[in-house]
Formats: C-alpha cells, sequence, structure tokens
C-alpha cells in the first residue's frame, strides 16, 4: 500500500493534537516534536504506536530518535509503507 | 526557640457529595448521601451494587489532554490543589520552602488494572507509556508538586485508610522542624473497579445493602452492615503561622498536633480493646497541649463496620473519659462513604470548617443506635459547637493497624 506525503501529514496531525494536545494547525513538516511542539519522550512513544496502528507501518525503537521533526515522521512512514 | 505554629491557609476537596468544598460542606450540613448504584455492567459480578463516586467528573474541571495521562486519583489530586492553593489565596512562596504531602491508600490501581487488559489484548506494544507514573501511589503527590514547582520535599506516606491523616501530620512535623513554610497536604484515592471492590467484598467489609444504597453507609446503627466505598481527596494548604501573618493570609484555624500508634494486632481487624487508639489520642492530646476538656467535636472514623465502629467509639470513651459527654461526635462517612486513603483529608477539612462555622455536621441513617455505643453522637442534622477557644480531633485508622489522630483548634 503506498501512502502520500498528505495523507500521512493529516493523520500525524490528527495523533499529535490526541496525545500531546497541539492543536493540528499548527503542526507542519518543519517542526521539531520537541523543541517546537513540546512533544516529550513519553508522548512520542504514544505517538509512534498510534502511527503504527494508523498506517500499518513498523517504526522501530532505534529509528525513532531519528524523527526529530514531523517532515521526518512523514518521510518515514511514506517510505515504510511502500 | 518556642515551636513553630502551623495553620491552616487553604482548602479544597472533591467528593461524592460535591466537586469543591463549599458544595460539599453545604450537602453535609443538610444531610445529604453521595452513595448511588453504580451504572457499570460489571456490578453484576459482585454482591455490591454501589458506591458514592465524585459528584463532579474531573472531565469537567480539567483539559482533556492533560486528564489522559493522569490516573483518575492524580486528576482528584490536582482538581482539589487546584481549589487549595487559590483558596490561599495563590501564595508567592519560596519555592525551596514549599513541599507537598499527599497521600494514596492503593495508589493508581484503575490504570494498574486497565493497561494489564491492554497488555492481554494488544501485547507489550498496547501498553501506555504512562501507565508507571500514573499507578505509582506517589503520582497525586508528585504531579501536585510539579504544577506548584514545590522544592522542599514531595512526600506519600501510605497506611491504608489512615494515609490521608498521616499525610496531613507529615506535613505539620515538615513546616514544625522548619523544612518547609508552605505544605499542600491530603490524600485522594479512585479505586472504584470492580477488582478492589472485590477485594473489599470477600473481607465482607462492604455494606451490600442493593435495595437502598443511599442508606447503606450508617455508622453506630445497629444494622450496619459494612462500609461504602467512595473516592475523591480532600487538600489543605498548612502553612508557618508568622509566614501566614506576614502576607496577609485568611487563617482557617491551628493544626495543633498529632499523635500516632500501632496495634500490633491483626492484619484487618480493629483491637477490639482499642488500647492502640486510646494512645494515639493521648498522644495526640499531649502534642497539642490540650486536654480532653478543650475538645468539643470530633470526626470519627466510623466507616460503618460492626466490628470498627464499637471499638472507636469505645476507645473515645475511654481516651476522653467523662469529659466525652461534651464532644460532638460526627460520622460523615454516612454521607461520603470511605474514601480509603482520601477520608482522613476530607474530614479534616470537615473539621476545620466545622471549627470556623461552630458547627458539626450530622450522622445520618442512624434508625437505632447501637446500644454499645456510649458516645454522644450528631445524628440527623447538624449541631451548634460552643463559642470561644475550642478545638476538636479528627482519627483515622488503616488495615495494618495504623491510628493517626489530628488535632485542631480555633486561633
Amino acid at each position: 500500500m503506498s501512502l502520500s506525503q498528505a495523507d500521512v501529514l493529516a493523520g500525524l496531525k490528527e495523533i499529535v493534537e490526541e496525545v500531546a494536545g497541539i492543536p493540528a494547525a499548527s503542526i507542519e513538516l518543519g517542526k521539531n516534536f520537541t523543541d517546537d511542539l513540546e512533544v516529550d519522550s513519553l508522548s512520542m512513544v504514544e505517538v509512534v504506536v498510534a502511527a503504527e496502528e494508523r498506517f500499518g507501518v513498523k517504526i522501530p525503537d532505534e529509528k525513532v530518535t531519528d524523527l526529530v521533526t514531523v517532515g521526518d515522521a512523514v518521510d518515514f512512514i511514506v517510505n515504510a509503507a511502500k | 526557640m518556642s515551636q513553630r505554629r502551623v495553620v491552616v491557609t487553604g482548602l479544597g476537596a472533591t467528593t461524592p457529595l460535591g466537586g469543591d468544598v463549599a458544595s460539599t460542606w453545604a450537602a453535609l450540613l443538610a444531610g445529604k448521601s453521595g452513595v448511588r448504584l453504580l451504572t457499570e455492567d460489571w456490578r453484576e459480578l459482585l454482591p455490591v451494587h454501589f458506591a458514592a463516586r465524585v459528584a463532579t467528573e474531573p472531565a469537567d474541571q480539567m483539559e482533556r489532554v492533560e486528564m489522559r495521562r493522569l490516573d483518575r486519583s492524580e486528576q482528584f489530586a490536582l482538581v482539589a490543589s487546584r481549589e487549595a492553593w487559590k483558596d490561599a489565596g495563590s501564595p508567592d512562596v519560596d519555592k525551596e520552602r514549599l513541599g507537598v504531602v499527599i497521600a494514596s491508600g492503593i495508589g493508581g490501581v484503575i490504570t494498574l488494572l486497565d493497561q494489564f487488559d491492554n497488555l492481554k489484548e494488544k501485547g507489550a506494544r498496547g501498553v501506555s507509556p504512562h501507565t508507571v507514573p500514573m499507578l505509582m501511589p506517589n503520582g497525586p503527590a508528585a504531579n501536585v508538586g510539579l504544577e506548584l514547582q514545590a522544592r522542599a520535599g514531595v512526600h506519600t506516606p501510605v497506611s491504608a485508610c489512615a494515609s490521608g491523616a498521616e499525610a496531613v501530620g507529615y506535613a505539620l512535623e515538615m513546616i514544625r522542624t522548619n523544612r518547609a513554610d508552605i505544605i499542600v497536604s491530603g490524600g485522594v484515592e479512585a479505586a472504584i473497579h470492580q477488582l478492589p471492590m472485590a477485594g473489599f467484598a470477600a473481607m465482607k467489609a462492604l455494606s451490600t445493602r442493593n435495595d437502598a444504597p443511599e442508606r447503606a453507609s450508617r455508622p453506630y446503627d445497629a444494622d450496619r452492615d459494612g462500609f461504602v466505598l467512595g473516592e475523591g481527596g480532600g487538600v489543605l494548604v498548612l502553612e508557618e503561622y508568622e509566614h501566614a501573618k506576614a502576607r496577609g493570609a485568611k487563617i482557617y484555624c491551628e493544626l495543633v498536633g498529632q499523635g500516632l500508634s500501632s496495634d500490633g494486632y491483626h492484619i484487618a481487624a480493629p483491637d477490639p480493646d482499642g488500647s492502640g487508639v486510646q494512645r494515639a489520642i493521648k498522644f495526640a492530646l499531649a502534642n497539642a497541649n490540650l486536654s480532653t476538656k478543650d475538645i468539643v467535636h470530633l470526626n470519627a472514623h466510623a466507616t460503618s463496620t460492626p466490628a470498627g465502629d464499637v471499638a472507636e467509639a469505645n476507645a473515645l470513651r475511654l481516651a476522653l473519659g467523662k469529659d466525652a459527654d461534651q464532644v460532638a461526635v460526627s460520622a460523615t462517612k454516612s454521607m461520603t462513604g470511605h474514601l480509603l486513603g482520601g477520608a482522613g483529608a476530607i474530614e479534616s477539612v470537615f473539621i476545620v470548617k466545622a471549627l470556623q462555622e461552630r458547627i458539626a455536621p450530622p450522622t445520618i441513617n442512624i434508625e437505632n443506635l447501637d446500644p454499645a455505643v456510649t458516645i454522644d453522637v450528631v445524628r440527623d442534622s447538624a449541631r451548634k459547637l460552643p463559642d470561644g477557644q475550642i478545638a476538636a480531633l479528627n482519627d483515622s485508622f488503616g488495615f495494618g493497624g495504623h491510628n493517626v489522630v489530628l488535632a485542631f483548634a480555633t486561633l
């Protein structure tokens, strides 16, 4: 199954809003999860697990530290779903 | 140097009678019951179909995102602490002189059990990363400490149903010994779930009066058949007297002393001889520099169990002697149910309000007073307390044989 970048971004926005309470409108590709969105390490685990379920992909723990920005996460998920 | 005095400058609560102190206190004086039939299907698995849920859900008092990473007990702690802190005038205090002591008898048991369900259903990946901070019994204190940035120490005494009172007493000592100037203290509990309820029911500790839940909690009544599980919590802001005066704080009353003892008798049954309770009362009076003649009101532990109420009443009679005749005893669990680790805290809030307004809340549901009870129970309607300098006691006991008595007095 392939996913578009727009679909993944829209889905991630919903997840981050649900988990961390950050308004979807302020979530953009260039935003840093930790510094810009204040998603802490525990909430990041929730985001990852929710994204795996939603997009049907595996995000290995050792890759999570590489997902610094929303764009990193979107790219990873789009590639993983190919 | 004379001993540092400790006063109460703020109150907060969320209880089966109301979402704050004012609504709870009004319902308490009016003799209302907070006990209701449970709406969950699982109640049918149990011999007990009712409990005393909080009157106002935390969802109506806090943000959804904040709630989802907090156990229900932690939600209660934040709701009550925010009210208490605001009531104290949101004091501008040196954070290194600010502490938190908030107890829970059982901790985040609902989180523990819900996450175990997740584990069984979805595997380890399905377990929330917030599980441990939510289930740890120090979670309520820790979250309040974080919010207020308290840096003098954040503590959680655990002694089952005496936990809330023990927390208030621990806070008293922290201020007396100059570790802090202000402590946010209290206790919470959120254990209305089929497992803890089944456990208490297996001990035959709970009332099974399913046909009349609001009449089930009946301390001192001859037909009492067990306690009613409640939830919620209470918080008191304790402050060093000179500190409170210097900032022009509203002062409710003074927390003048505490007495602690243990039974060394049985893991759950009260010592029928009540010697541990008597010693705790004597220690509290001595610690507070009071005599039995000074006490005009007592908020009893009185959970509505057949053995416990009489053992306590006998111990009170023996400890207070003839002076027990002028002590108005209120058993407020007749209205709130038993909040376990929150009980000693909300009952301390009630004592503070009773001293402030000079009125003792009623004890409801006593149709026939147990003839073995020889203390002066305030029945049916609230009773006026005397004018002048007065003092009151709050006693709390926990499974394990823990006895805690707190003494409060007008300034």
